[in-house]
């Protein structure tokens, strides 16, 4: 435990010494931003054009609900933008240690290759947390301002977390098979995008396949989230997601070292 | 403390060491001495337990490398052939890192640090930046990464390379200081770093181990080669057919040709400067230099390296 804190705490270093932590992070705390502010504009505006409306034809003002009409569509947007960004952030956690050979340091050291792998997984999980940071303060000035349910900005946060963990794991994986940054971050993307669509696939696919691919699909599970259901099913299904990209990871590490 | 035995490892078809066995007692400073390519960084990997060799085994302060790796790494101290640095850590905070996953005890830890610090010499950059720093700099902050657990054994592969004179002067005695309480192999392909530090020198080539002595040991050995050096007033092929008479000669070569006078060193299994000299003379042949010299280690290195083109 100790030794996965020490990587942990290293990798968390690495962010904050490198540009590249301070450029993802304001790169999604603008992205975000804007589409915070667009989503909540056209929001505003619905309302108010709707307020005109009743006004002229004397009927009553159509019920607007914050949660429904735009917390829940932000939450795919947060989603989804963090599909392009956080590869960025799971790109280095392992090539650049293969790059610049310290990897002889790790596997010379008393370290199993679980506090390496576990240790960087969590490293760039609280990292994407940080990253959203910004969107809870957004969040926050409808709750200065209006009156939303809290609760499923809790559970669409959790969703993302899970969701963002899945994506890591997975981008994790990645960056153990390369020692180029580039490669692991364009790998991490398709990886991401690939569990993202297979749900579309399902369309095309034969019942008994549909299932599959509908279950495989990680965004399928963020949709209950996204609406204020915590389900522990979708929650199983992430654990479970990110589970298996730890394990990968740690597997390929060790054929890589076993061949090397 | 050290018994490798019949380790081999191959990359493909190629072994990059092929049987290589050897001891190395408590307290002894080894030398793994080789040219570029001969096995010493393959071995030293697998040593550290970095990788599994292909056939053979280790044992290191009495644990297999294939039974009890994490052992093995608990007690170990590596240099690698690159230093493993985080280039955007300060020095102090790498080595805390080190210290950590080296299992250090947290409130021995600043102690470890400043010893290590001490050792190598950093004291003046502990602060800095280590991609800031220089080569001879950052080779010295992964040797003090090597030495923060207190190891019994110390593997350094080519510990001097990229550092300046003084430096070098420096980071031997150091390591032969270090010898008696820890056990050390280091690599290297510089002869006069064996023959200052090492008490024992184990030579590869081609994967394979050619010859394992003291550096004495190995000068004495091989004294049974005898290097003439003779200037003759010859011109051409003129001396061949006199080197050829002799069995004894197991290379010559024509060093220098200055004014018809040829220089060439001759090496032999015993010393036949008599025989020789009435040769010249008795094929008519002006002589004007006939010594002999003893092989350095460096010569006797290349002898051993080198594929001899016998005469
Ligand atoms: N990862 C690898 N894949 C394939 N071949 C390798 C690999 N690493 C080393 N070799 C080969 O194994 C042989 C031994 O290499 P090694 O690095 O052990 O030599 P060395 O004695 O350390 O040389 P140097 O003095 O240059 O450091 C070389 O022929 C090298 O090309
Ligand atoms: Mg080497």
């Amino acid at each position: 435990m100790r030794k996965t804190l020490a990587i942990f705490e290293k990798e968390m270093r690495h962010f904050f010494y490198s540009p590249i932590a301070y450029i993802v992070i304001a790169l999604f705390a603008v992205i975000t931003g804007v589409f915070f502010y667009l989503y909540l504009s056209s929001f505003v505006q619905a309302m108010i054009m709707d307020m005109i409306r009743s006004q002229q034809f004397r009927t009553t003002p159509q019920k607007f609900n914050v949660n429904l009409q735009l917390i829940r569509p932000y939450f795919w947007n947060l989603a989804l933008i963090s599909l392009f960004v956080l590869p960025l952030v799971t790109m280095r956690l392992y090539s650049e240690e293969k790059k610049n050979g310290t990897v002889e340091l790790l596997y010379t050291s008393p370290l199993t290759i679980t506090n390496i792998v576990l240790g960087k997984f969590l490293a760039g999980l609280f990292f994407y947390i940080i990253m959203l940071i910004p969107t809870m303060l957004f969040m926050g000035l409808l709750f200065v301002y209006g009156n939303p349910e809290f609760l499923p900005v809790v559970s669409g946060y959790l969703g993302l977390i899970l969701l963002g963990g899945a994506f890591i794991a997975g981008g994790l994986f990645i960056s153990s098979l390369t020692e180029n940054q580039i490669i692991a971050a364009i790998g991490g993307f398709g990886l991401a995008l690939l569990l993202w669509v297979i749900g579309w696939a399902a369309n095309f696919a034969g019942p008994g396949m549909a299932s599959v691919l509908n279950y495989l699909s990680v965004i399928n599970h963020f949709e209950d989230f996204a609406q204020g259901v915590i389900d522990t099913q979708h929650i199983a299904f992430y654990l479970l997601f990110m589970t298996l990209g730890v394990y990968l990871t740690m597997r390929s590490v060790e054929s890589i070292k076993w061949r090397a | 403390m050290i018994q490798v035995n019949a380790l081999t490892k191959y990359y493909g078809e190629k072994a990059a060491i092929d049987g290589v066995t050897f001891q190395v007692q408590k307290g002894e400073v080894l030398g793994l001495l080789g040219p570029n390519g001969a096995g010493k960084t393959t071995t030293m990997r697998i040593l550290t337990c970095y990788m599994p060799p292909t056939s053979g085994d280790a044992t290191i302060a009495g644990f297999n490398i294939w039974d009890e790796p994490m052992e093995i790494k608990r007690r170990l101290g590596y240099l690698p052939e690159n230093p493993p640095l985080y280039t955007d850590l300060r020095v102090t905070e790498y080595l805390e890192f080190v210290a950590k996953i080296k299992e250090v005890p947290k409130d021995r830890i600043p102690s470890a640090i400043s010893s290590a610090v001490e050792k190598a010499g950093l004291t003046d950059v502990v602060n800095k930046v280590i991609g800031h720093l220089s080569k001879g700099y950052k080779q010295r902050v992964g040797l003090a990464q090597a030495l923060l657990n207190d190891p019994d054994v110390l593997i350094l592969d080519e510990p001097t390379v990229g550092l300046d004179p003084r430096q070098i002067i420096e980071i031997r005695e150091l390591i032969k200081a270090l010898g008696g309480e820890h056990t050390v192999i280091l690599s290297t392909h510089i002869l006069p770093e064996v023959e200052m530090t090492c008490g024992r020198v184990v030579i590869i080539n081609e994967g394979k181990v050619v010859a394992q002595d003291t550096p004495d040991g190995l000068t004495q050995r091989l004294k049974g080669t005898e290097r003439i050096i003779l200037e003759v007033k010859a011109d051409g092929q003129q001396m061949e057919p006199i080197f050829s008479r002799f069995p004894q000669i197991t290379r010559f070569q024509l060093e220098d040709s200055k004014n018809g006078v040829q220089k060439y060193v001759v090496e032999t299994t015993e010393d036949i400067r008599n025989e020789l000299a009435k040769a010249v003379v008795q094929n008519n042949i002006d002589l004007f230099e006939l010594h002999s010299e003893s092989l350095s280690l460096e010569e006797i290195f290349l002898h051993l390296t080198t594929k001899e083109e016998v005469a």
